[in-house]
């Protein structure tokens, strides 16, 4: 209904990485994501914010198809990632999310080992090509997720077994392991306590390198943090997508206003 | 009786009474939990109760199953009789039948009353010799065939004493009963006693009731659980092969590959009935389908097998379903967010994660089919067996005999020596089940280890 309002963004695109047009969610009769057309850029932190259910993690899981796992949701409109439409007939979605990787709001380790973790994504990829190969990867992985040196000893003991911090962090790790071209993270440090937030925003930081890292956040402080482009959804609609540093002090939708202010959310 | 309906007291009376004294509100409520605790501690009791009260009796009457009463005789195998021409050609000693053994006992029982201490009065060894079980000279006869160079020497033998003896000292027989009983009379329970006294006559370990065929009415204490216990493994067999697989990729599919629309919806609540449904008609269906219309064999491990496994399958399906559905949809996310297929997620995660579910679920499925008798009867399970099944796989084709099936077989007969027998029977599949039960607890505890 306040389809009308949305402004045109004017932000300079360098690099797209992503590039959603007119995208609709619907789950069975509910219009759950309404024209939503943002342009994702290459080795930038993306944070999605907005009041619970305004459906910024809806439109997360559209980026990688996961919502292609729930029979009633259906997706219209465009998703170009380099180019390419990911919801073309011809696309496989499990060779999709092998190129956008996904950290969930849970942490959620396979009750394996530390080491089987992180090595279960290349192996059914086919990115080792013998065990030290393997040992490899593991070790660059866990390196990435900024856990190594607190797991390097205990590599077959159960991922389980960590904190929650930690295993979010070997959670990313292992997202990391299948060498991932985009990052999407669901409210990654929703389930942590302030240090282990600390440590996960850090690593989100020096991710940055390498990846195109989308965030969903409820913590508005978090994506004033760690990103440089923010996008604010209110009820299905994208109100307002720029640079974090203009949205979060000169917004120019009042509805964006309102929320980072508090009066709304 | 629920809170909502007390009547509203003022806020300012609550909270001036002392806490020292409970306040009518919550006396009411401890004495509503203290009843319902009351009437579960009932409910257990009564349980309890009925659990003693079934396996009391089972045990007094069946663990006596367990112990024969054998009589020890030095028979002497007489060449006159079984190899008239000395050729001991092993045609010509089969021909002897059953008959011409038993004068074998009978010379036998005319040398232990030379002893002083046996015989009674006016006593004759054909008398006595009938104390012996008639399955007696059959294993004679059996034991020359097998051994023909013992023809002419003496051998000790241990004879199943006849059911009547055997009943006297178990107590089911008295000398007032074998009065009345043209089965037996006072003075061969007395020559019992007397060869008892003399150290010939011993009960033992019945390890024949376990190991033995079944017997004809009249010699219950030949009869053994040893086809029927063959004949249920063979079953046993034919459903772990058959509802596990199908049981499981069946649910698998159901649960995490089929659309759920109207077919799948109904596809579930029909495989809830058909947990449901009786399961004679389950046999009604095999007389139907294995025996008259695929030609199965009557009485066959494989007909009783597949019955049984139609019956297993739902109990299997909607366990396994049940711990499928019971792995944190997390697992799933995470495995198919680091781009593994459907199948991946399911096969090496979900799956490992339901495994001990599921094996309870199979075994506990198992354990009901042991236990079923109505099916097995319509396909003819209830068939008198005296052969053993041969081995697998064309024993799964021969006649055989199923636990419940033997109890139920057992129960119909007159002699009262198989009222122990049945009772032993139950014994023997109680422990059966037991022992299923307990490898499902071990194979959880196992599984559930790992982390």
């Amino acid at each position: 209904m306040y389809d009308t309002l949305i402004p045109e963004n004017a932000v300079d695109q360098k690099e797209i990485k992503i590039n959603a047009e007119d995208v609709q969610v619907y789950y069975g009769d509910t219009h759950a994501i309404k024209d939503v057309s943002v342009k994702i850029e290459d080795k930038t932190v993306t944070a999605f914010i907005g009041p619970s259910g305004c459906g910024k993690s809806t439109f997360l899981r559209c980026l990688n198809r996961m919502n292609d796992t729930i029979d009633i949701c259906r997706v219209e409109g465009k998703i170009l990632l380099d180019g390419e439409d990911i919801y073309d007939k011809k696309v496989d979605p499990v060779q999709l999310r092998a190129k956008v990787g996904m950290v969930f709001q849970k942490p959620n380790p396979f009750p394996k080992s530390i080491y089987d973790n992180i090595a279960y994504g290349p192996r059914i990829h086919g990115l080792a090509k013998n065990k030290a190969d393997l040992d490899v990867i593991v070790e660059k992985s866990l390196r990435r997720g900024a856990i190594w040196d607190e797991v390097k000893d205990r590599l077959d003991q159960p991922g389980t077994g960590l904190s929650g911090g930690q295993q979010q962090r070997l959670c990313i790790a292992r997202a990391v392991a299948t060498e991932p071209e985009v990052l999407l993270m669901d409210e990654p440090c929703s389930a942590l306590d302030p240090i282990a937030t600390a440590q996960v925003e850090e690593l989100i930081d020096e991710l940055r390198q390498d990846y195109s890292v989308v965030i969903v956040t409820h913590s508005m402080q978090q994506a004033a943090r760690v990103s440089q482009k923010t996008a604010f959804f209110h009820l299905g609609n994208l109100v307002e997508f720029g640079e974090t540093s203009q949205i979060f002090t000169n917004p120019v939708d009042p509805r964006t206003e309102s929320y980072i202010t508090g009066r709304i959310g | 009786m629920t809170d909502a309906s007390m009547p509203e007291t003022s806020p300012s009376s609550k909270h001036t009474s002392s806490l020292l004294q409970q306040d009518v509100r919550t006396k009411k409520r401890n004495a509503s939990e203290a009843r319902f605790k009351a009437y579960g501690a009932i409910a257990i009791g009564i349980a309890i109760l009925a659990l003693v009260a079934l396996m009391t009796s089972i045990l007094a009457n069946g663990s006596s199953a367990f112990r024969q009463t054998f009589i020890s005789l030095d028979v002497y195998l007489d060449p006159a009789k079984l190899d008239k021409d000395g050729t001991r050609d092993p045609e010509a000693i089969a021909k002897v039948s059953t008959f011409g053994y038993a004068p074998l006992i009978k010379a036998a029982f005319d040398k232990e009353f030379e002893k002083p201490e046996i015989g009674l009065e006016g006593m004759k060894s054909s008398e006595a010799a009938k104390m012996i079980s008639k399955e007696g000279p059959a294993e004679l006869r059996r034991y020359v065939l097998e051994n023909p160079d013992m023809i002419g020497e003496t051998v000790r033998f241990d004879f199943l004493a006849g059911g009547r003896i055997d009943g006297y000292f178990k107590g089911r027989v008295t000398m007032e009963s074998a009065e009345r009983d043209k089965n037996v009379s006072p003075e061969q329970l007395q020559l019992a006693d007397q060869l008892k006294a003399a150290g010939l006559l011993k009960t033992k370990f019945n390890w024949g009731f376990l190991t033995r065929a079944d017997a004809s009415e009249n010699r219950p204490e030949a009869a053994g659980l040893g086809v029927a216990i063959l004949g249920s493994f063979y079953m046993m067999i034919v459903v772990l092969v058959l509802a596990l697989p199908i049981g499981v990729a069946a649910s698998i599919y159901l649960e995490e590959f089929a659309p759920k629309n109207w077919f799948t919806d109904i596809i579930e609540v029909n495989i809830s009935n058909l947990a449901a449904v009786p399961s004679i008609v389950f046999g009604i269906l095999g007389l139907a389908i294995f025996i008259n219309f695929a030609h199965l064999p009557q009485s066959a491990p494989i007909v009783g097998g597949l019955v049984l496994t139609l019956m297993t399958l739902p109990t299997i399906i909607i366990a396994t379903r049940a711990s499928l559905k019971a792995v944190p949809p997390s697992i799933r996310d995470a495995a198919l967010g680091i781009g593994a297929s459907k199948m991946q997620s399911v096969f090496h995660h979900v799956l490992p994660l339901a495994a001990p579910g599921i094996l309870t679920g199979t075994i506990i499925g198992l354990a009901q089919a042991l236990g079923e008798t109505a099916p097995l009867l319509l396909i003819g399970m209830v068939a008198f067996v005296r052969d053993f099944p041969s081995a697998p796989p064309e024993g799964f084709f021969d006649p055989a005999a199923a636990l419940p099936v033997q109890v139920y077989n057992w129960t119909q007969r007159s002699d009262p020596a198989f009222v122990e027998r049945a009772s032993g029977a139950i014994i023997v599949l109680l422990v059966f089940l037991l022992i299923m039960n307990a490898i499902a607890i071990i194979l959880r505890r196992r599984f559930e280890r790992r982390w």
